[in-house]
């Protein structure tokens, strides 16, 4: 039996197992609207803008590690989808999205809502389709699916002109979606994997240090029980935090430019360094000429073009990153030798003088003025670190990492690479879906929440009870603190004059809105937000406008020169 | 450092500019990047000259492998290899000087292959420096055009650039 390439469409999804399609309808994706509405397998969740769409599907794909999947149309469909897909390629998230496409008769003649949508997304995709005959439209679906979703994942867009969505083709869901021209590497090189056991055995100060590959890469397990073996301390990207839990005592913290005290010193002083699924951004790595100057580094990597771009490694190890620490502590045990035990004492000693700083302390003794620190403090205390945190982009991000502790992977939500306002709210939406009896809260500030905050639109209509932590400070918080250190305090554009009261703007999209101002309120309205399953509550926190995230390496710095809190001393 | 890639790639519609938009995007150079289908009618293959420090170098060819269409990449500079590059010139030929730019080409193993009475067309294949050299002979006369193809390059020897090939 024929069916119509709309019908197809479907159809493939369903076959690959597809729960959620997130989209906006338009003229070029008509035909498959029409075929979403005859059935019911999969659940459309209609948002309020395409870059909604596609960060509500990332969101779902983060905290599943199944593929998000986005229906756009056209144009402006696609171009607003655009700013999504480069969020989820800079953190190397699975999404596949179709964006319509004008007939393939008037592509190339400036038609109505024409875009060239391949050449728009084709720097911020893995890679993208146009599919110019039904006949190939199954195989190019399952092909799109398979590449988003293996090796380095990443984002990848299948653009369908809508006469390809009238035709018809006879449907079989193709078996094999293999390229001949991708196959990504699996297993880490045993070579490889036995040089890296040797020096890991000769550490006197190892270091481990992992990134979001590991999330990605689904190994917390295998990199938990690694880093138990060696006994080393252990610190996660801003992307990874979560892959090793933050509560167990080899946990050093983040590092990097806002990381502790204790992780970026130990990366300092460390002589071999683990690097699992961690690209070495900048910034993690601050100046690189003073990066780890004490350390042979070993790399693990999925993405071969990872390795060596930053930093010159000494063993690089390409595969997998479970598969590969699962074979280098089987190699490590083979070996039957054990780390110097009186210098990992010595080590952690110096480690624990390091942590002793305090580096994350902030005025508790203000009981007029809400620290940010405090709210997530509490906002960790009663979700038992056992919720799900999404954020947008700024102070309140860093504040998130460095004060909620993810003992699990998939749980912190955010946009790292790319530093995209307006992420948090519609990639909350995915996580809640994807799982609707978890506590999910979506950490913001007014003015990031205000980049999407038409998506509260959307919560409405799928009933979704998230808990929104908007941290007020009337400013672009982090602009203004760069603008403190870097600008001599002339705060160029960075305050917010005119805002909308978020109470009743919440309670207009028909969620429940409360506005604290009070330290002592903080708790009741956490809990008072958390514990209502049966709509949003929208907490609006006036907070102390001039709080800063420290510790801090200012750009172009090294890992032993961080600033801590402005009343102490350069470390 | 100068490097010759050879890149089989799957003949679709947009190869060519992924090729094209991670140089600009990654901010490498590229001397010269001709491509054509092979006699597989899905492939096509690419000689690229670009230039730049070992790591440099050694991201380009990681970053090309990384490219979903690319199927195989050959860096050609680790190789004993022959490079061509094809040269159509226009040179003004007047009076004396037709005998003398024809005996320049004889010298240069070009051939004329289109003769006005004030013009010679010379095609020349060779490597870049016999091209070069070729139109710097030429300059003191008046030279009306230059079309150069482009490096294309091939492996002495058993080692080829073919999908399955080590």
């Amino acid at each position: 039996m024929e069916l119509t390439g709309a019908e197809i469409f479907v159809r493939c999804l369903r076959d690959e197992g597809v729960e959620y399609l997130f989209g906006y309808p338009g003229g070029a994706v008509l035909h498959i609207y029409d075929a979403l509405y005859k059935q019911e397998e999969v659940k459309h969740i209609l948002v309020r803008h395409e870059q909604g769409a596609a960060h509500a599907a990332d969101g779902y794909a983060r905290s599943t590690g199944k593929p998000g999947v986005v229906l756009v149309t056209s144009g402006p469909g696609a171009t607003n989808a655009v700013t999504g897909i480069a969020t989820a390629y800079m953190d190397s998230i699975p999404l596949v999205v179709f964006t319509g496409q004008v007939m393939t008769n008037l592509i190339g003649d400036d038609a109505f809502q024409e875009v060239d949508a391949i050449g728009i997304t084709r720097p911020c995709v893995k890679h993208n389709f146009m599919v110019k005959d039904v006949r190939d439209l199954a195989l190019i679906m399952r092909k799109a699916f398979h590449v988003a979703t293996t090796g380095r994942p990443g984002p990848v867009v299948v653009d369908i002109p809508k006469d390809i969505t009238a035709h018809k083709a006879p449907y079989v869901f193709p078996k094999d979606p293999t390229l001949r021209s991708y196959k990504p590497v699996r297993e880490g090189e045993p070579a490889a994997i036995r040089k890296a056991a040797d020096l890991l055995a000769q550490a006197k100060r190892p270091m481990v240090y992992a990134g979001g590959g590991v999330v990605l890469g689904n190994a917390a397990t295998e990199l938990t029980e690694l880093v138990r073996w060696l006994g080393a301390p252990c610190t996660n990207t801003l992307m990874g935090l979560g892959a090793f839990p933050a509560t167990d005592p080899q946990f050093v913290g983040m590092l990097g430019m806002h990381g502790t005290y204790e992780a970026n010193m130990g990366m300092h002083e460390c002589d071999v360094l683990l690097a699992v699924g961690a690209r070495f951004d900048d910034r993690v790595t601050g100046d690189l000429d003073k990066f780890c100057p004490n350390a042979r580094i070993i790399h693990v990597d999925v993405d071969p073009a990872s390795i060596q771009k930053n930093v010159l490694v000494e063993i690089a190890i390409v595969g997998e990153a479970g598969l590969v620490m699962r074979a280098l502590l089987a190699a490590l045990k083979g070996a039957g030798v054990r780390l110097d035990e009186a210098a990992l004492k010595a080590w952690w000693r110096k480690i624990d003088e390091w942590r002793s700083r305090h580096c994350l302390e902030y005025d508790r003794t203000n009981i007029e003025v809400i620290k940010p620190q405090f709210v997530l403090e509490t906002l960790y205390r009663l979700t038992g670190g056992d919720a799900f945190i999404t954020s947008d982009v700024g102070q309140h991000q860093m504040w998130a990492a460095q004060f909620y502790k993810f003992d699990k992977p998939r749980r912190w939500i955010n946009s790292g690479g790319l530093g995209t306002m307006g992420f948090g709210l519609p990639a909350a939406i995915g996580v809640q879906l994807a799982h609707p009896d978890a506590t999910v809260a979506c950490v913001t500030g007014e003015a990031s929440i205000q980049m999407c905050i038409q998506e509260l639109s959307t919560c409405k209509q799928y009933d979704l009870p998230l808990t929104i932590v908007n941290l007020n400070n009337r400013y672009m918080g982090m602009v203004r603190q760069w603008q403190e250190f870097f600008y001599q305090s002339r705060y160029s554009h960075s305050y917010l004059e005119a805002l909308p009261d978020f109470v009743k703007l919440a309670e207009s999209y028909g969620h429940a809105g409360l506005r604290i101002d009070k330290p002592h309120d903080v708790e009741a309205a956490l809990k008072e937000a958390l514990g209502r399953r049966d709509r949003l509550v929208f907490l609006d926190f006036i907070t102390d406008q001039t709080e800063n995230v420290y510790p801090m390496i200012a750009a172009g710095a090294g890992h032993h020169e961080m600033h801590l809190a402005t009343d102490r001393e350069l470390a | 450092m100068r490097h010759i890639i050879s890149i089989l790639l799957e003949n679709e519609a947009g190869a060519l500019s992924r090729v094209a938009g991670l140089f600009s995007a990654r901010g490498y150079n590229i001397a010269s990047l001709t491509v054509a289908p092979t006699e597989d009618p899905s492939l096509s293959r690419m000689t690229l000259v670009t230039s730049g420090s070992e790591g440099v170098v050694d991201q380009i060819r990681k970053q090309l492998n990384k490219l979903v269409d690319v199927v195989k990449l050959v860096d050609l500079t680790d190789n004993e290899r022959i490079e061509r590059e094809m040269l159509l010139i226009k040179v003004c030929a007047e009076g004396d000087e037709r005998d003398e730019i024809k005996r320049l080409s004889d010298i240069f193993r070009g051939r004329i292959i289109d003769v006005t009475d004030r013009a010679y067309t010379i095609e020349l294949t060779g490597d870049g420096s016999k091209i070069d050299a070729f139109i710097s002979v030429l300059q003191p006369r008046r030279i009306l055009e230059v079309v150069r193809s482009g490096v294309i390059g091939i492996a002495r020897g058993s080692i080829t650039c073919k999908p399955d090939a080590p």
